[in-house]
């Protein structure tokens, strides 16, 4: 995993990363409005707050959609390999990768559950990836 | 005002599409301009506007000094990778249309074969230091990096809600390879393939095949846009741009809009109803179309985005050969991205041109409805156009 893409992070998103590395889901709840969001910005879309925070989510998700990707090598992976697009229990949804799932199976793995786990690939990085529930 | 049938494209011009040019991308998009310029009889010297993609290595001010044109007037860029294909020509249409400049030439240029390969992994845009690069942080990290990749998230999420199948994709490879196969210029002449061929060949990101994913191309395409009344004066068959709108859909990003309710591409919708508002044309009002195939999945979600057909009926749309030529709505009549080259979309909007000139190799009959739709790059804020033989 050492060669894997970085994610680029600014003070608006540096609370997710912080959270992978310590184990936890974390998604920005508004302040003002309470609305929960995935990606995150500094802005809320729905109401326009600048305030924001952020909560630590369930961990528990159905999968929206999913490929397996073959070709071509991806730096630090292993191909091929299985990403899912998940939604959360809470409502947004994340990209992770699908462990612990074979590549060919001939399932449409739509609307299974599944549950975050943590990838640890050093001190500066934590992905989050998805497991089967 | 509107800017419709305001402008013309009166030149248009490209090098050879190739796997390597074997030249700069410099050179390249010097040569598409010259042929552009010759082919309506401007000289350099007259160009006081250009226009290109964001993602073009060229500069302005290189392409016109190897040009000799002098001083510019106009000179802007679209963002959004193949998005902006048509929006350039949008670009110089409301230049030309308000005297902010008189001969406008869209231009792209590149070794994209040779060179920095589209179809690898784009470390480089998941290392942008600006909001396109925290965008990626959200997919790229994740694995999912490649343009198939991301198109192969929303084909799966698509098959699933409409029961769409790998062969109603393939339908669209084989129609782009059929009409590539009569074409000279495309890289796939001489060679069509079957449904069985679609299907056999070897999966990139389940569930696209090989052939639905679009060729990689070293090469360049250009265009010279003018006023109308300057249109008329040139020995030239004008393509009037009837409409040009560019669009972008709620919670938008560029390739991964995964996270608005409905995914799918909205954006070519937004296109789509300004196209018929600026035209007062409807979709039974083409006799074809050229449609964005950088993945063929985009084809179908693109068909009924921009209403030829319904929502999840773009499968049943595409059978019986009803997108090949002979056909009820005969798409890419170039061979498209699979079949001719992959110049960002530039390569579709000239074989617009050349059906408005009843010079394309594979004609369309245009005489009881004169006009082509072109789109540009789908999954990305993105553009199309309306092109008519007449100017209304």
């Amino acid at each position: 995993m050492s060669g894997v893409l970085r994610p680029q992070h600014n003070r608006d998103t540096a609370y997710f990363w912080e959270g992978t590395a310590a184990g936890e889901l974390r998604l920005q709840k508004c302040n003002a409005c309470g609305a929960l969001r995935h990606p995150p910005g500094p802005a809320c879309p729905d109401c326009g707050a600048l305030d924001r925070g952020h909560v630590t989510a369930s961990g528990d998700g159905e999968i929206f959609s999913w490929v397996v990707h073959r070709h071509p090598q991806v730096p630090g992976r292993q191909t091929p390999f299985v990403i899912a697009l998940v939604t959360l229990a809470e409502g947004p949804r994340l990209l992770g990768e699908l462990l612990g799932v074979d590549p060919d199976t001939t399932e449409d793995l739509i609307g299974a559950p599944v549950r975050i786990d943590f990838q640890h690939v050093d001190d500066e990085l934590t992905l989050p990836v998805w497991r089967l529930a | 005002m509107t800017l419709s049938n305001r402008a013309a494209i009166v030149g248009i011009g490209a090098t050879e599409f190739s796997k390597e040019s074997g030249r700069s991308e410099l050179q390249l998009a010097v040569e598409a301009i010259g042929h552009a310029l010759r082919d309506c009889g401007i000289a350099p010297s007259e160009v006081d506007g250009l226009t290109t993609f964001t993602m073009d290595n060229n500069s302005e001010i290189a392409v016109a000094r190897e040009l000799g044109m002098g001083e510019l007037r106009f000179f802007s860029r679209v963002n959004y990778g193949g998005g902006a294909a048509c929006g350039t020509i949008q670009q110089a249409a409301m230049a030309v249309a308000t005297g902010v400049a008189d001969v406008v030439v869209a231009y792209r240029a590149f070794n994209e074969r040779s060179g920095m390969r589209f179809g690898q992994v784009s470390s480089w845009a998941n290392a942008q230091v600006n909001t396109n690069g925290l965008d990626n942080a959200w997919s790229y990290p994740m694995g999912l990096s490649t343009p198939a990749g991301t198109v192969a998230m929303q084909a799966r999420r698509y098959m699933h809600e409409h029961g769409a199948t790998s062969e109603d994709f393939g339908r669209v490879a084989v129609a782009d390879r059929r009409h590539a196969a009569t074409n000279p210029e495309a890289f796939f002449f001489g060679k069509p393939i079957t449904l069985e061929d679609h299907q056999a060949s070897r999966m990139i990101v389940d569930p696209l095949h090989l052939l639905d994913c679009c060729q990689e191309t070293d090469g360049g395409q250009a265009f010279v846009i003018v006023s109308a009344e300057r249109a008329a004066d040139l020995d030239v068959v004008p393509a009037y741009v009837t409409a040009a709108a560019q669009g972008s859909g709620t919670d938008q990003f560029v390739m991964t809009s995964y996270y608005r309710d409905d995914i799918g591409i909205p954006e070519i919708g937004v296109v789509g109803r300004e196209l018929w508002r600026q035209s007062g044309l409807v979709p039974d009002d083409m006799p074809m179309a050229i449609l964005y195939d950088h993945f063929t999945p985009y084809v179908l979600m693109q068909l009924e985005e921009l209403g030829f057909c319904g929502r999840g009926e773009a499968k049943d749309f595409v059978k019986d050969g009803a997108i090949e030529v002979g056909g009820r709505l005969p798409l890419n009549t170039h061979g498209g991205q699979l079949g001719e080259a992959y110049l960002h979309g530039m390569n579709g909007i000239a074989e617009a041109v050349r059906q408005i000139r009843g010079t394309s190799v594979n004609p369309v009959s245009l005489d009881e409805k004169p006009h082509v739709l072109v789109t540009a790059g789908t999954g990305v804020p993105t553009s199309g156009l309306i092109l008519s033989r007449n100017g209304g």
